[in-house]
């Protein structure tokens, strides 16, 4: 591996490295515009030039591989000043409409003019260029011209990861502009990406323009709840809203994109039909209760079956939307505190939502199927589970996020399950489902509560809590605690880490792993 | 002297090919074909000194040396005739009137490279040309100077012309495989060069058209008598295109290293109006002007004229007289880089326009004192910062002009006007 001196700092490094990646590696930031490393080199923002011994001029980092014995300074004087006239002239013509634009605070123009510039503007404000101002490009993407500093990135990534090519550059010289081909509209399931990889506000959300400023908002690593795919993601968050997901690298994953749908999947899950408290039906209404009540309610009806039909007469549904943790939670509670072992599982995906493609999406839109499978979960199947349920073997089920209304039809719910004593779900929001239970338990979203996903490639990626869930939601490891407390006075663990632990402890596929150390880009189930 | 590029200026229609093969023509190719090796061939470029005539001055034989010697990957000949600098205008007549010699260039150069494809790339106004080209390009498949198994030699050249849509910076060679291969003519950032990765990624010599008409002189004639002609270092005819403020503009055929007085003064017949001369640019407009001092004293070759403090380029001499206003002159320069800046890089797509801009101004007579400054530092911060050299194509005038015709443009400054101009009447923009 060569060895190269960057501002002083020696590193070895590959020798596929360009000097951008080079100089990360020895702590160094070499500022760039055009150079993406998901993306193709093009060298043309002329923002990386850096200084090489030997080399007659400078030189662009993006494009220069490292060299055994390369010397390079980022900081000389020819290259400050490089990096100075390069911000000049992208400012010339920039609108500076900082104050209305959302990229405002995640802008690499108002960064590095901060960084590497500061001098007052010598180009006169009327004489600026004037293009195209908020277009419609398509998919959600609003275009803005003149703030565009053409680095092709977007560009770049129609043409070479979407393979889709709906944008070109346009026109010749300071007239250049971004633009899609007329009458044909940015029409795939990746665009959102542009906006993210936009180092200026040319490109931005359309979802997401004008309602927040980026530097009130929080970012918590999580993983897509979208599919089984799990993009690695950053919730964007402020005062317990979410207001956009982001990507976040994980080459094993995602690389650094993900896919529409999944970014526009947080609405729902923060919408008007949360549930804020625990529910009980009471006259064919669905009245609330303390947890205290709903605890105890629901331990008694428990041991009432036990003894009547036995244990095998509870069962429980979980959906393959849950947590690692909360299935392996369930699967112990049923075990140990009830000692059923009717545990079905539910992997559902809407009709008519989209297939597997050749890049991110997967027909599966469940983020932890390959989960609950590695949990040896679900091999009785939700068609067992109903000839019991139709036998009367089975009076009661536990149902945790699934939305069996829903996924079966509401007719064929009754159908199959309709023979059932009492039904306690726990869910997120009010679905189909809980209008049918006798008891209704509000737990967290999973952008509320630290876990872990298994995505379908066996790849282990852990979840953390942006905020709090609403209301009297809390988390459903700690319900399922509570109420195994309330059956059996033991106490069994209620955070994600200690039962992540005891998982890796019990389940041959987890074993090995810990929560703490999954690292931002997981890590595979034992021999997968 | 004797003419050699311009010979057709003495023998009556040399562009059809039985006047051309009757006068020595693709004499050459078979000496290339029967007589030599590959190496041999360009060892002989090489010795001969050949210097490309499109701008750079890069040395031929070097450039075909680079050439992978058994590429797996095919190997491209692009002649580049996309004649498009200000104030060039040779190309354009040897395809008109010698389009055999430009295609036996051509063919001895496939056969140097080993390339069997070659692409002519033309300008896009060049329509009559392309025409005569291809017709010449027939009659050479018709007696198998092109085409398979070149008269029996084994070796087989397919050639193609293709013309450009009108942009400049098509003529960058990089561009010009952009623009080739169907794509925006974006130069590419080097490494790798086009002798590894140029045309469909495979290896590509581009050259000149008038650095290919040399060829078969060359060939025919051999490296020393080629190199007996003007300087050593950069030796052979040239054709210079003479514009502007003369009596007799137009193309000259001259040895390298011809005395610029004597190209202005003898054979251009001197300034019109017998007015005083004020400025040449020597070049193509791209490059630093010579003040009527420093314009009298150079010598047109590569390495007088960059010992002067400008380069020669494509032998485009643009003169100047005393009636001209600089800064009008330069304005004009800065609209065409402007408009012909293909935007790709900062530098230059933001800062040629920056420079018009400023130029306009001061050219009406509304600039600053601190403009000249500003312009000065604009054409620095341009040049050596961008993909291709059209941004140092811009810088080079700017930073030539400025300084040299300083009063000129203060002038402008302090009367509020251009002092070429009638000063009763406000000037437009």
């Amino acid at each position: 591996m060569p060895k190269v001196t960057i501002d002083g700092k020696e590193v070895e490094v590959d020798a596929n490295l360009n000097l951008i990646q080079a100089a990360e590696l020895a702590g160094v930031e070499i500022p760039h515009y055009c150079y993406h490393a998901g993306l193709s080199v093009v060298g043309n923002c002329r923002m990386c030039l850096v200084e090489i011994e030997k080399a007659p001029k400078l030189q662009i980092a993006c494009n220069t591989r490292v060299a055994e014995g390369m010397v390079v300074h980022t900081k000389s004087n020819k290259a400050r000043a490089a990096q100075k006239a390069v911000l000049e002239f992208l400012l010339i013509n920039h609108p500076i409409d900082c104050p209305v634009c959302d990229q405002a605070g995640e802008c690499k123009l108002q960064d590095y003019y901060m960084d590497y510039d500061q001098q007052p503007s010598r180009f006169p404000l009327g004489k600026k260029n004037h293009k195209g101002k908020a277009i419609e490009i398509g998919s959600g993407v609003m275009l803005d011209q003149e703030r565009c500093i053409l680095c092709a990135r977007c560009t770049r990534f129609f043409d070479e990861v979407t393979k889709t090519s709906e944008l070109a550059i346009f026109g010749r010289g300071d007239h250049n502009r971004i633009d899609i081909n007329p009458g044909q509209p940015v029409n795939n399931k990746y665009a959102g990406n542009i906006v993210d990889i936009c180092p200026v506000g040319a490109l931005t959300e359309k979802e997401f323009r004008f309602r927040m400023r980026v530097w009130y908002l929080h970012r918590t690593a999580s993983v897509c709840g979208g599919c089984e795919r799990g993009c690695a993601i950053d919730i964007h968050h402020h005062r317990g809203r979410i207001y956009r997901f982001k990507p976040r690298f994980n080459p094993g994953v995602n690389s650094y994109w993900m896919c529409d749908e999944g970014r526009h999947s947080f609405p729902a899950i923060q919408g008007e039909t949360r549930l804020t408290s625990p529910l009980v039906q009471s006259k064919d209404q669905l009245v609330t209760e303390s947890w205290g009540e709903g605890i105890r309610r629901a331990a008694s009806m428990i041991a009432d079956y036990k003894r009547q039909y036995g244990p095998n007469s509870i069962a429980a549904v979980v959906d393959a939307q849950s947590t690692n943790e909360e299935a392996f939670a369930l699967k112990q509670l049923m075990k140990s505190a009830i000692g059923s072992d009717r545990i079905a599982t539910l992997s559902w995906s809407p009709p008519g939502a989209s297939g597997d493609d050749a890049l991110l999406i997967r027909a599966n839109k469940n983020p932890n199927a390959r989960g609950l499978a590695a949990l040896a979960l679900g091999t009785g199947g939700l068609d067992g589970l109903a000839a019991a349920v139709a036998s009367g073997e089975v009076k009661m089920l536990i149902v945790m996020r699934a939305d069996l209304v829903r996924a079966l039809g509401e007719e064929e719910f009754v159908r199959r399950f309709g023979a059932l004593d009492y039904m306690l779900v726990l869910s997120p929001d009010a679905n189909e489902t809980c209008q049918m239970a006798n008891q209704v338990w509000p737990i967290a979203a999973y952008p509320e509560i630290d876990g872990s996903f298994t995505n379908f490639k066996g790849r282990v990626q852990r979840i953390n809590a942006a905020f709090p869930p609403p209301g009297a939601a809390v988390a459903a490891i700690e319900t399922i605690a509570r109420l195994g407390h309330a059956l059996d006075g033991a106490d069994r663990p209620s955070t994600a880490d200690a039962v992540f632990a005891s998982m890796a402890a019990a389940e041959p596929a987890f074993k090995g792993l810990s929560l703490a150390t999954l690292g931002e880009h997981g890590a595979d189930l034992a021999g997968n | 002297m004797e003419r050699i590029l311009t010979r057709w200026l003495d023998i009556p229609d040399l562009r059809k090919l039985e006047v051309y093969a009757a006068n020595g023509g693709y004499q050459a190719l078979r000496k290339a074909l029967f007589e030599m090796k590959p190496e041999e061939i360009i060892n002989e470029i090489k010795n001969s000194n050949l210097r490309g005539r499109g701008g750079a001055a890069f040395p031929t034989g070097v450039k075909w040396s680079f050439i992978p010697k058994e590429s797996k990957k095919p190997v491209y000949l692009c002649c580049n005739a996309d004649e498009s600098e200000p104030g060039t205008f040779a190309n354009r007549y040897e395809i008109e009137f010698d389009p055999h010699c430009i295609l036996e260039g051509i063919a001895i150069a496939c056969r140097a490279v080993g390339a069997h494809t070659a692409y002519t790339y033309l300008r896009g106004e060049f329509t009559v040309q392309k025409r005569i080209l291809d017709a010449a390009i027939a009659e050479a498949y018709a007696n198998n100077y092109l085409g398979k198994n070149i008269l029996g030699s084994g070796f087989d050249l397919d050639v193609f012309t293709h013309r450009g849509a009108g942009a400049y910076i098509c003529g960058e060679e990089t561009g010009l495989l952009e623009s080739l291969e169907g794509r925006r003519a974006y130069p590419r950032n080097r490494p790798p060069f086009p002798a590894i990765q140029g045309a469909f990624g495979c290896p590509t010599v581009v050259n000149n058209i008038e650095t290919l008409s040399n060829v078969p002189h060359i060939i025919n004639r051999g490296a020393a008598w080629y190199k007996s002609i003007g300087p050593e270092k950069s030796p052979g005819p040239k054709i210079f295109c003479l514009s502007g403020h003369v009596n007799k503009p137009g193309i000259y055929e001259l040895p390298m290293g011809f005395p610029l007085k004597d190209l202005i003064y003898d054979v251009g017949g001197g300034i019109l109006d017998g007015k005083a001369l004020k400025g040449v640019i020597p070049g193509g407009s791209s490059f630093p002007i010579f003040t009527a001092q420093e314009a009298v004293k150079v010598n047109m070759d590569f390495e007088s004229v960059r010992a002067a403090g400008s380069l020669m380029g494509t032998g485009g001499v643009m003169v100047m007289h005393e009636d001209t206003c600089m800064v009008d002159a330069l304005k004009t320069i800065a609209h065409f880089y402007h408009h012909e800046s293909c935007g790709q890089c900062t530098p230059c797509r933001e800062g040629c326009g920056w420079i018009e801009k400023l130029l306009i101004e001061l050219e009406a007579g509304r600039g600053k004192m601190e403009d000249l400054k500003v312009l000065v530092d604009v054409a620095t911060n341009m040049e050596g910062n961008t993909v291709c050299v059209l941004a140092d194509s811009l810088s080079m005038p700017v930073k030539s002009f400025v300084p040299k015709y300083r009063e000129e443009f203060e002038a402008h400054i302090k009367l509020g006007r251009c002092p070429f101009k009638d000063g009763s009447t406000s000037q437009a923009a």
